[in-house]
């Protein structure tokens, strides 16, 4: 691994992911489950959960740096909201690297918005002795 | 209106998780992990575990009662209808595992008021059943000014 390196996910969500993730993760805000309630507060439909997609951030350094034991720290800023059916796109790079531990920054995109910004990731490095 | 700050270092009671497997499996089937450690008894016991492994995130499953508790709290008086989650960290110190029982801690570590913006933020700290910490979080909550 060197500085500068990348990382990428993409993951389109389908129409019944956020039901999924509701009882998945106990968030039955109606926001994410129920169409008329959601045009009624003012949003174009129902959303993504931002916990949902802060997990596809996690996953894309989980799975580039070898398992859930790699990934020491995360942290996102939520902008935006995230939408089913369009395909998001997550991008991280390495920024700093030691011996056993990398920094890589992140964001995620859908339909060229951002609706994860100033991800910040700390990853431990297997020792190399 | 002004926020109240009165309750800054507000410390909640601990609330007990039991981890379930098949909970596990659920959170990881909803969230699109493919890794056998979070899906397969077998697989995860062939890697040393006692039992499936939860993704990182899976912090939000035990540590979200937490969370509700303190948002729903009178005394801080969130308007839950205005509320944005705006920033969230996590720092993970173990792997967690079906079987384990995770006792969670929220403290109100901050709230502040910006042009009208009002500004919650909780600190939560999981320790498993031998008194080891397993994950730190910190929740940043925004409640927008009324239109």
């Amino acid at each position: 691994m060197r500085s500068g390196d990348e990382i990428e996910l993409k993951v389109t969500p389908d129409r019944y992911v956020t039901v999924r993730y509701a009882g998945a993760s106990g968030d039955f805000n109606p926001i994410h489950i129920d169409e008329e309630f959601a045009r009624q507060v003012g949003l174009p439909g129902r959303i993504l959960h931002g916990l949902w997609t802060m997990a596809q951030v996690a996953r894309a350094h989980t799975e580039a740096f070898g398992g859930p034991e790699s990934l020491a720290s995360l942290s996102v800023q939520f902008r935006g909201m995230g939408v089913m059916e369009q395909e998001i796109t997550v991008r991280g790079t390495v920024t700093e690297l030691e011996p056993e531990q990398a920094v890589v920054s992140s964001e995620a995109t859908q339909a060229g918005k951002r609706i994860i910004r100033n991800g910040r990731a700390e990853i431990r490095l297997p020792r190399s002795d | 209106m002004t926020v109240n700050t009165h309750t800054i270092g507000k410390r909640y009671e601990p609330l007990v998780y039991a981890v379930g497997r098949e909970k596990i499996v659920e959170y990881a089937l909803a969230t699109g992990e493919t890794n056998p450690l979070h899906l397969d008894l077998a697989a995860a016991r062939a890697a040393g575990h006692a039992d499936v492994v939860a993704p990182p995130m899976f912090a939000v499953v035990y540590q979200g009662r937490s969370v509700t508790q303190a948002m729903f709290d009178p005394e801080l008086g969130i308007d839950f209808a205005r509320l944005v989650h705006g920033e969230q960290a996590f720092r993970w110190h173990r792997l967690v595992v079906a079987g384990d029982e995770l006792s969670t801690t929220l403290t109100v570590s901050d709230i502040s008021e910006k042009m009208e913006i009002q500004f919650y933020a909780f600190a939560t700290e999981s320790v498993n059943q031998r008194g080891e910490t397993v994950c730190t979080g910190t929740w940043t909550n925004i409640v927008r000014p009324p239109q």
